[in-house]
């Protein structure tokens, strides 16, 4: 259990060389600003100066911390937690598009997993297609899907919940594919001895045996989930939801807002990540597979 | 006699179509197993006395000659659930119980739900497992396990249990129990039993009838009658009537391998 040193010390050398890079970077401007001034820095001066700036290259951690506290502790304390200034409700706004995608995703899966590996049909003519879904830049795409989405008259989450779930149902199928093709030909005799029928298998044996399959699928289809619904804000001229403030950051050099963004959708990746993990452990445990 | 036949092969062959050509797994093979027999099916790998069982049970379909179960063809035998199959490992699935386990065929098939739980029970008492019925199967031994495998091929009613290598996997020690319990099963329950095994002791031990079979083609080279009582203690296998019939069996053996060379 002593995990905790390295860790920290892994953390605190980031936060370091975080610190020396924000010097280097905003170093430039500080001294341009001083130059027009007409003033000389002493070298304290100058670091002060890289640490503090309003629109630095690299803003520095307790800036993007400070900037991430304004935006949503210090707006729950006075009751403003929703507002749309407040990183909670765009993080809010992103998080419904994703859970969508991914129910989305996940259902789209594992159908298609299922007919795979039942239909000879789809088992020889799908996967070169989803593979194919896959080489297409997210980024080219997102635009049509929510104008062609439009035009039928179908705005808000769900266009946005599509994206995320064109690149959410590819782990899927191809974790599922190989979960319910787990059991072994000896369980697959044995289910023949007993004249079973094919829902019989399924829902027995091929669906439990595919488990261990299906919960590492969805941890990298979460992932993928968010990054997809970041980037369907993005091209859309979406005005609210963690993309459209990482639009409107660059828009006016909001570094701070872009970092603190940043840093809000990584940990909102780590904490669903986080909960299929545990949902995964608890239920393999409990199936005596883990 | 012959109506009590439960298995009957006439020129049964089968060929299986490979990259290096054909392969003769089974030849012109001709065999009765009456009921309440105990029948071994003995040779080296190859000798098709595995892919033989497989046909009883319908998982491979012959190219040549016809054989019945139960007086019909293996597919009906099958659909009317005729016979349990052992297989050589446990195969119990881990995230069911012992007696959820035992109770996953019944499921399949459809009895009533308190008539499951009475079966359930019935068969751990006969395997010697009585009490283990809530325990996973990781907290069981591999001997334990395959009792358990035995109790599922028993819990339903079929009068016939096909065995391929069920103890082959386990050590001598454990392998000798699971043997004598087998036996008085076989007497308690009066089903009948194909089984198959490459161990000359075990086959002459439990058996009514020892096929010996000999490979490439896949043939019966001799069926031996055994003249060993039905009452079986573990020391009969020290009398001069059970090395006499090892005796003959390894003759067998002998003989197959010959024609090979």
């Amino acid at each position: 259990m002593n995990r905790t040193l390295p860790i920290l010390t892994v953390v605190a050398a980031i936060i370091a060389l975080w610190y020396g890079a924000a010097i280097q970077l905003n170093k430039p401007w500080a001294l341009d600003k001083a130059a027009r001034a007409g003033t000389e820095l002493s070298f304290s001066e100058m670091v002060t100066d890289t640490w503090s700036q309003k629109k630095p290259k690299l803003p520095v951690p307790h800036q993007v911390g400070a900037e991430l506290w304004k935006t949503t502790g210090e707006m729950v304390a006075k009751g403003r937690g929703f507002s749309k200034r407040s990183l909670i409700y765009h993080s809010w706004v992103t998080f419904s598009a994703t859970m969508l995608g991914f129910l989305l995703g996940t259902g789209l899966g594992i159908a298609l997993a299922v007919g795979i590996v039942y239909n000879r049909t789809m088992d020889m003519s799908v996967m070169p297609w989803v593979i194919a879904s896959q080489t297409i830049p997210i980024l080219a795409i997102a635009p049509m899907i929510i104008v062609v989405l439009n035009a039928v008259g179908i705005s808000g989450l769900l266009p946005k919940a599509m994206i995320s779930m064109y690149l959410s149902f590819f782990p899927v199928v191809v974790g599922m594919v190989k979960g319910l093709r787990s059991p072994s030909a000896m369980q697959l005799d044995q289910m023949r001895t007993w004249n079973a029928s094919a829902s019989q298998t399924f829902w027995r044996l091929r669906l439990p045996s595919s488990m261990p399959y299906l919960f590492t699928s969805l941890k990298i289809a979460m992932a993928a989930s968010l990054v997809g619904a970041i980037v369907g804000e993005l091209p859309t001229g979406a005005v609210a939801g963690l993309g459209a403030r990482l639009l409107a950051g660059s828009y006016y050099g909001q570094t701070i807002q872009i970092w603190s963004a940043l840093i809000m959708a990584a940990t909102l990746a780590a904490v669903l990540v986080g909960i299929i993990g545990l949902l995964q452990r608890i239920t393999l445990k409990r199936m005596g597979m883990a | 006699m012959s109506e009590q036949a439960v298995i009957r092969a006439e020129n049964l062959s089968l060929t299986f179509q490979t990259n290096d050509g054909p392969v003769h797994a089974l030849k012109d093979v001709n065999l009765e197993v009456q009921k309440g027999d105990f029948v071994s099916f003995i040779g080296p790998s190859g000798c098709g006395k595995t892919t033989f069982l497989r046909v009883m049970a319908d998982l491979e379909q012959q190219t040549g000659g016809t054989i019945t179960v139960n007086g019909v063809s293996p597919e009906e035998a099958r659909k009317s659930r005729a016979y349990g199959y052992v297989f050589q490992a446990a195969g119990l699935y881990p995230w069911r119980t012992i007696g959820g386990n035992i109770r996953l065929p019944l499921e399949i098939m459809g009895y009533e739900k308190s008539d499951q739980d009475a079966r359930v029970r019935k068969v751990l008492e006969l395997v010697e497992l009585a009490g283990f019925e809530k325990k996973f199967p990781w907290q069981l031994s591999g001997g334990m396990q395959q009792r358990a495998s035995i109790a599922r091929a028993l819990a339903f009613d079929a009068d016939l249990l096909l065995m391929d290598e069920p103890f082959g996997a386990l050590d001598e020690i454990v392998r000798d129990h699971l043997n004598e319990q087998l036996l008085q099963l076989w007497d308690t329950t009066h089903k009948t039993i194909c089984f198959v095994t490459h161990s000359i002791p075990e086959a002459v031990y439990l058996s009514t009838k020892i096929v010996v079979m000999s490979p490439r083609p896949g043939r019966i080279a001799d069926v031996i009658e055994s003249t060993l009582p039905r009452e079986r203690p573990l020391e009969i296998r020290d009398t001069p009537e059970f090395i006499e019939i090892a005796h003959r069996v390894r003759d067998g053996l002998r003989a197959g391998h010959g024609d090979d060379v």
